[in-house]
């Protein structure tokens, strides 16, 4: 039961082969075995959930069932969860309950999606190793030892390994798409405006998208098409009609056009990983499509520009956390500068603190045409490499990382080095794209994951040619030798 | 030495709209603490603000009033910085590219010239919340129920040279955002504030001295007073061989005096980035075109019709066209009675008076601009005196009728001008102060003026105000003299 894809389990639940309340027991007994090892979840919510699942299936009984009812899933806990805590995976957010749910969970549950609780994620999805989080780190599934990469480490954990088929993710540069492919999994990060970003605790609010994890490209399809849609509370929101994207998945690769980026096959990229990509492109050649090298000249600069960018939104956006109205506050602050002082100092960590100083300073009187203008100026010029990109080709190409997953403790204080596994997944980010990442294989036991770039609401061709991928693949359905 | 001060100005204007900026919350004032915010004015990790559009179209409206360019986009900011009444720990504001560019505005000066002052800009804001201090046992407690009230900040240019301009050009704004209808402009309530820019130069140099800044000046007479305050501080110290420190300072009405609040050094470094949450605005040049054809008569072309249609004075004018209530009650009389200078002698007279008295608004006067034409009516075609006109206001103000002539009626006040019933009282007053006509009779011609006031007010009492004056003087003449 816990191995079926999404569809199949709406199957089941249709044709009362399980219960919903079943099925949801199944997948927290799992947690409860599984998740003391790989510290995936941050809060569990066994009630609620079994709640929702009765809820679900009177629902599959009156047969006013969707595709989604009574299937369980999980949300990264930066998604605000009424009468839950949400903790951003900080000491801050330890004791907040928030007053309100996310638009994504508010749309997922209206679709009888059962939340399980909420998983674990670097500090303010600050972060690729999932290191950061105040709740310690999520480790992979494949392999204890490796990270399961970050921000989003503990929903692709937790998918990979099976304690839920499907959760939510946000990517603001790379945070679904680098722990997908270092456990092994399937996740979309959509189009900047795709999915409503209400009741998503903003780091970088320019970049952050909230997109699915699951195993497979299909699975995907079903969760983003009850995510996406326009918000009227969110001005970022683009109404644009949402494609029915399960409908699209069967359509031929024939004769599409995808671009290798030069920049993205050069020295940075591990032999044994380019292998892996490689023989991926075989397989989509297989499947008739054509392929183009072409150019990203600016690849390189998107990493500076990019952590000038977010640390100076994130800056401003972490600023509200001041111990003031909710959250964490210092004990017996002497004065209104020592409960800021204190406050943040004793509940942020490294990592933030790190952000929120290169923010602070980037924005400073002084500095700022040098550094925040400047990488305005790069992430211009570097969507319209993408745009000059998409006049050639359907879909660009590329690994998702440069490493596999890297040893737990390795990189951690080395933060420069950390920033650099992001080169591939930053521009996406930076110019508001679509991007996939599919399992692609394993080097020594250690997956890869293949990324596909689309253009600005190409989500359908993305999901559709990563699903025609998995048709004539079996990577995505390899999974961790776990108990 | 011969000093000259420099004055420029900023007003916060809090703008009418129903909810706040970036929230669907009220704006109402008063409320009890906090039951005016929602997870938005709390800054809820995950809330997003979204632009109310009566907001965008307010600032429009003032932006055409002041003949200033309207641009094609605006931008929003975040203005950084700590503070607890401060949820998010930015201002959302607008720096880059504000939606009042540059205009101007005429100031009337008191010797009837007028004085054409530059407006730098003027943008749209959130206001903060309140912190309180008193009432927590040394602690601070904090309201929110004002925090994201939308706010229009104008910047004028430093062109002002005395206090006096200063609150001419603050009273011309007051009345444009209220003639408007986008702001109460009530300073009492916070809805108008103003900070004042202020430094002296000896008369005759170019270069600026170092200004200071006076903070949230909360009354027209504030504004003077404060202003004037500065400058002469500021023109102690330079004459004592100081020199001005640049600082924020608090003017303390009570006292009458600033105090420095924080100076040049101890500034914020506010960090101001473009809003990421909130995106560009497009604005319509079709849509400012319909809110220009929609716009009301304004002060300034009120003053010009009053005086240049209506041969009203550069005074009567300026005080009629203050407001716009007083405006419109006044047009509306002038349109039922046909003569302006009867109805602005009127209204700035008897109706000001009882106002005044009552201490009430133009808009709860008690007699409506119908039954004041009425009056005026029956005072030019004779049928009321000058007296009984008055005694007529009294009485519709004290709701004894519906119309001047039911009043009229029921108090017996028409005007007599049957000369046979004058006659009959002046006989009867002249047969009662038979020693007074010997008097009048006996006195040198030059000394008889005076005398006739005593009939006259005999007579009037007599006819309880109804006799004609005109009438009653002739008569009166004939029967003395003879």
């Amino acid at each position: 039961m816990l191995d079926l894809s999404l569809t199949q389990m709406a199957q089941g639940l249709a044709e009362r082969k399980f219960s919903s309340v079943e099925l949801t027991q199944a997948f927290l007994q799992r947690i409860q075995i599984v998740n003391p090892q790989l510290n995936a979840f941050i809060t569990i919510t066994e009630s609620q959930a079994l709640d929702a699942a009765k809820a679900a299936d009177s629902q599959l009984e009156k047969g006013t069932a969707t595709p989604l009812t009574g299937i369980p899933i999980a949300h990264k806990d930066l998604f605000c969860t009424e009468g839950v805590k949400t903790s951003c995976g900080s000491k801050m957010l330890d004791n907040f309950i928030a007053p309100y749910d996310a638009a994504i969970v508010t749309n997922l549950a209206e679709a009888g999606a059962v939340s399980l609780g909420k998983t674990n994620l670097d500090e303010f999805a600050m972060g690729s190793s999932n290191e950061s989080s105040f709740y310690g780190a999520v480790k992979n599934p494949w392999d204890t030892q490796a990270v399961a990469g970050g921000s989003s480490g503990g929903s692709a954990a937790a998918v990979a390994a099976r304690l839920v088929p499907a959760a939510t993710g946000s990517d603001t540069g790379g945070s679904i798409r680098q722990p997908a492919a270092f456990c092994g999994i399937t996740g979309l990060k959509p189009t900047y405006g795709r999915v409503s970003r209400w009741g998503m605790v903003a780091y970088a609010s320019s970049m952050d998208q909230a997109g699915p994890m699951a195993r497979s490209a299909e699975d995907c399809a079903l969760m983003l098409q009850h995510m996406a849609g326009f918000d009227a509370r969110d001005s970022t929101s683009i109404e644009q009609a949402v494609p029915d994207y399960l409908s699209q998945l069967g359509n031929s690769i024939q004769g599409m056009t995808f671009g290798l980026p030069k920049e993205y096959f050069a020295e940075d990229l591990n032999p044994q990983m380019a292998e892996r990509i490689q023989a991926a492109i075989k397989e989509l050649e297989k499947l008739g499509a054509k392929v183009k090298a072409i150019s990203l000249p600016l690849t390189r600069m998107a990493i500076p520009a990019y952590y000038v960018i977010t640390p100076a939104e994130a800056s401003s956006n972490l600023s509200r956390f001041d111990g003031v109205r909710y959250g964490y506050r210092c004990e017996d602050p002497k004065d209104l500068e020592d409960l800021y002082k204190r406050s943040r100092s004793e509940a942020f960590g490294h990592e933030v603190k790190r952000r929120i100083l290169i923010g602070t300073y980037a924005l400073s009187e002084g500095f700022y045409d040098a550094y925040y203008n400047k990488a305005q100026q790069i992430r211009r010029l570097l969507a319209e490499d993408f745009q000059k990109a998409f006049q050639q080709v359907d879909l660009i190409v590329a690994p998702t990382t440069p490493n596999p997953a890297f040893d737990l403790g390795s990189k951690i204080t080395d933060p420069i080095q950390m920033y650099l596994e992001d080169i591939y997944t930053l521009g996406v980010n930076l110019a508001g794209l679509p991007a996939i990442s599919v399992p692609a294989g394993q080097i020594n036991n250690r997956p890869v994951g293949l990324q596909l770039i689309g253009n600005h609401f190409g989500e359908s061709q993305l999901l559709n040619a990563a699903h025609q991928f998995q048709q004539v693949t079996d990577h995505h359905l390899q999974k961790p030798a776990l108990v | 030495m011969q000093w000259e001060a420099v004055i420029g100005l900023e007003i916060h204007a809090q703008l009418a709209t129903k909810t706040k900026i970036f929230s669907g919350s009220s704006t109402a004032f008063g409320a009890e603490p906090n039951s005016q915010a929602n997870i938005i004015d709390l800054a809820m990790p995950g809330i997003l603000p979204v632009l109310n559009k009566q907001a965008v179209e307010m600032a429009i409206k003032f932006g055409l009033a002041i003949n200033s360019a309207i641009p094609e986009r605006t931008t929003f900011d975040r203005k950084n910085y700590f503070y607890p009444d401060l949820p998010k720990g930015y201002q959302t504001t607008q720096m880059a590219t504000p939606i009042v560019g540059r205009g101007y505005l005429d100031i009337q000066l008191e010797d009837g010239s007028s004085k054409r002052i530059a407006i730098h800009h003027a943008h749209l804001e959130e206001d903060a919340g309140k912190s309180l201090h008193e009432d927590f046992q040394g602690m601070t407690g904090v309201d929110l129920n004002r925090a994201g009230t939308p706010l229009l900040e104008i910047v004028t240019e430093p062109e002002m040279s005395t206090a006096k301009e200063a609150v001419a050009l603050l009273r011309s704004i007051h009345s444009i955002i209220t003639y408007l209808g986008i702001s109460d402009g009530n300073m009492a309530e916070g809805s108008m504030r103003c900070d004042a820019n202020v430094s002296v130069r000896p008369k005759g140099q170019e270069k600026l001295g170092n200004r200071c800044e006076i903070k949230n000046i909360n009354s027209f007479r504030f504004v003077e007073r404060a202003i004037n305050h500065e400058i002469q501080r500021q023109i102690e110290v330079l004459e004592d061989g100081g020199r001005i420190a640049q600082q924020t300072r608090l003017y303390d009405p009570d006292l009458n005096e600033t105090r420095a609040m924080r100076s040049k050094e101890d500034a914020n470094d506010y960090r101001y980035f473009p809003c990421p949450d909130l995106l560009p605005v497009e604005i319509d040049s079709a849509f400012v075109q319909q809110l220009k054809d929609a716009l009301p008569e304004l002060p300034e072309e009120k003053r010009q019709r009053f005086t240049e249609q209506l041969g009203l004075s550069v005074y009567d004018a300026g005080v009629l066209s203050s407001s716009r209530p007083l405006a419109d009650y006044f047009d509306k009389v002038v349109a039922l009675c046909g003569d302006a200078q009867l109805a602005s002698n009127w209204i700035s007279g008897e109706l000001a008076a009882q106002l005044n008295r009552d201490g009430v608004e133009i808009t709860q006067a008690a007699v409506t601009p119908e039954q004041f034409a009425g009056i005026l009516i029956r005072l030019k075609d004779d049928t009321l005196s000058n007296g009984a006109a008055k005694q007529v206001f009294a009485a519709l103000w004290a709701k004894e009728g519906q119309t001047a002539d039911e009043i009229i009626e029921a108090k017996g006040l028409k005007q007599v001008t049957d000369t046979g019933a004058i006659e009959a009282i002046i006989d009867e007053i002249l047969a009662k102060n038979t020693a007074q006509v010997e008097q009048y009779r006996a006195a040198e011609p030059d000394k008889r003026g005076k005398m006739v006031g005593f009939f006259v007010g005999q007579i009037m009492k007599a006819s309880k105000g109804t006799a004609n004056p005109k009438a009653v003087n002739e008569l009166l003449a004939k029967k003395l003299n003879g």
